[in-house]
């Protein structure tokens, strides 16, 4: 057997990171375990195609970014309310009592964006990538980036604080 | 002030909530919230916005793992990765069921070792495998000699049993499930020689790996087997039948297979 170049503990590595992210984008802990599981067998059948392992850990990013927009082109119908409200619950556990009102709503409000902001709202404030990694992972050029997650912490704001969009037609 | 020659657009605002604005726009742009503190407020919003994310998202990076999500990863067939996803239920379960395809290939009707796509053989028989769970009940339970030669010995023993089987016998000797070979032993079946090692955990729980030359045989799959509370897993490779037993659960065993696996073929 040819030793492979990326072995299941270099990918086991950041499975937990995958798996949050995942869990954030979909709204429920199921789907998002499906869809990480299917990253790394992605990832594990297509290890040549990774030329630099220090870039594994976006790759693998790439690969569930990419995972995820073709499953929710197979189900357009998308009613993520109920199970969100499980993860919410939890979530809000997971902070001290006089936290959990602010966690419950923002995680609610969260699941009612686009899955596009979601991304890019995860990638930027959760994931802590640059403007040029999150292009890179996402395969978009980097204007692209930058005012779709300007659009995405408007539409946030307003979904968390009720209120009037601010239209941001231009970014430039 | 958008009457100056390079007026602060919304991207820099962001970039500069991100970190991104080079330092030499960080004095305009923080003129321009000064000025407007309207959009001072709306970024602040922004900024608890992403402290609100990292709150509540963050502690999901703790959450312990399912099985399926922790090494060794298992693939499944091309053709149950193109199944749609109604039936996740079942086609999950074919994945568990493949779980020692990381050095398997794909094909439709069964799961061949990689290097030996071409020769697909007879499994390996039902009374091999009975042979290999009752050996492993017997010995496995001995307190004072479960072994006949330990591994102190460890080059005598693999020595011995290569010469006495005809073939390579070099195993691991820890794996990454936490068992230690302990050592092994020379058994008798119906067909001649039989060489067994046995594995320890720090729990003192044992896995057995019972090896039998089989001639003219090459490659074959990994299959499963249960009987009461011990699991096997069973395969054929380079004039070898194999098996791995014991009461661990299926991907340890899986795990240590492939461990042989490479072992044996390194």
């Amino acid at each position: 057997m040819t030793p492979p170049d990326i072995d299941d503990r270099a990918i086991a590595a950041h499975v937990p990171r995958l798996r949050r992210y995942a869990t954030a984008l979909v709204g429920n802990r199921p789907d998002a375990d499906d869809l990480v599981q299917d990253c790394v067998e992605k990832a594990l059948a297509n290890r040549h195609a990774l030329r630099d392992p220090s870039k594994l850990g976006g790759w693998l990013m790439t690969i569930l970014h990419n995972l995820h927009i073709s499953s929710q082109r197979g189900r357009r119908r998308r009613g993520a309310e109920v199970p969100v409200e499980d993860l919410a619950d939890d979530l809000a556990l997971s902070v001290p009592p006089a936290d959990r009102g602010a966690v419950r709503d923002f995680v609610r409000a969260f699941a009612q964006l686009t899955d596009e902001h979601r991304t890019i709202l995860l990638l930027t404030g959760m994931e802590g990538l640059s403007y040029r990694e999150v292009a890179e992972v996402l395969e978009l050029p980097i204007g692209t980036v930058m005012s779709r997650l300007a659009r995405a912490r408007e539409r946030l704001r307003v979904l968390l604080e009720g209120g009037t969009q601010q239209v941001v037609r231009r970014i430039k | 002030m958008s009457g100056t020659r390079n007026p602060v657009t919304e991207a820099e605002l962001h970039a500069w909530l991100d970190g991104e604005l080079p330092e030499e726009r960080l004095s305009d742009v923080e003129r321009h919230l000064a000025d407007n503190p309207d959009v001072a407020q709306r970024f602040d919003r922004y900024r608890v916005q992403r402290s609100l994310l990292g709150q509540s998202f963050g502690p999901l990076i703790d959450q312990p793992l399912p099985d399926r999500l922790t090494p060794p990863f298992t693939v499944r067939e091309p053709s149950a990765i193109a199944a749609p996803r109604g039936g996740r239920g079942t086609w999950w379960g074919m994945a568990v069921a493949a779980s020692l395809l990381v050095f398997v290939a794909g094909g439709t009707s069964g799961w061949l070792l990689r290097d030996r796509m071409g020769g697909r053989t007879e499994p390996p028989t039902a009374a091999f495998i009975a042979d290999a769970v009752a050996a492993h009940r017997v010995f496995s339970v001995e307190v004072r000699h479960p072994v006949e030669i330990g591994v102190d010995e460890e080059a005598h023993l693999v020595n011995w049993l290569s010469k006495r089987l005809g073939k390579n016998m070099r195993c691991p000797k820890v794996t990454r499930g936490g068992y230690e070979l302990i050592g092994g032993r020379l058994l008798a079946d119906s067909v001649g020689p039989v060489a067994m090692y046995m594995y320890e955990d720090a729990a003192g729980r044992r896995i057995t790996l019972y090896i039998r030359p089989s001639p003219n045989t090459s490659g074959s799959a990994f299959r499963f087997a249960q009987d009461g509370g011990v699991r096997a897993l069973y395969w054929q490779d380079n004039g070898l039948a194999l098996a791995v037993a014991g009461e661990a659960d299926r991907d340890t065993l899986s795990g240590i297979a492939e461990e042989v696996y490479g072992a044996l073929n390194s």
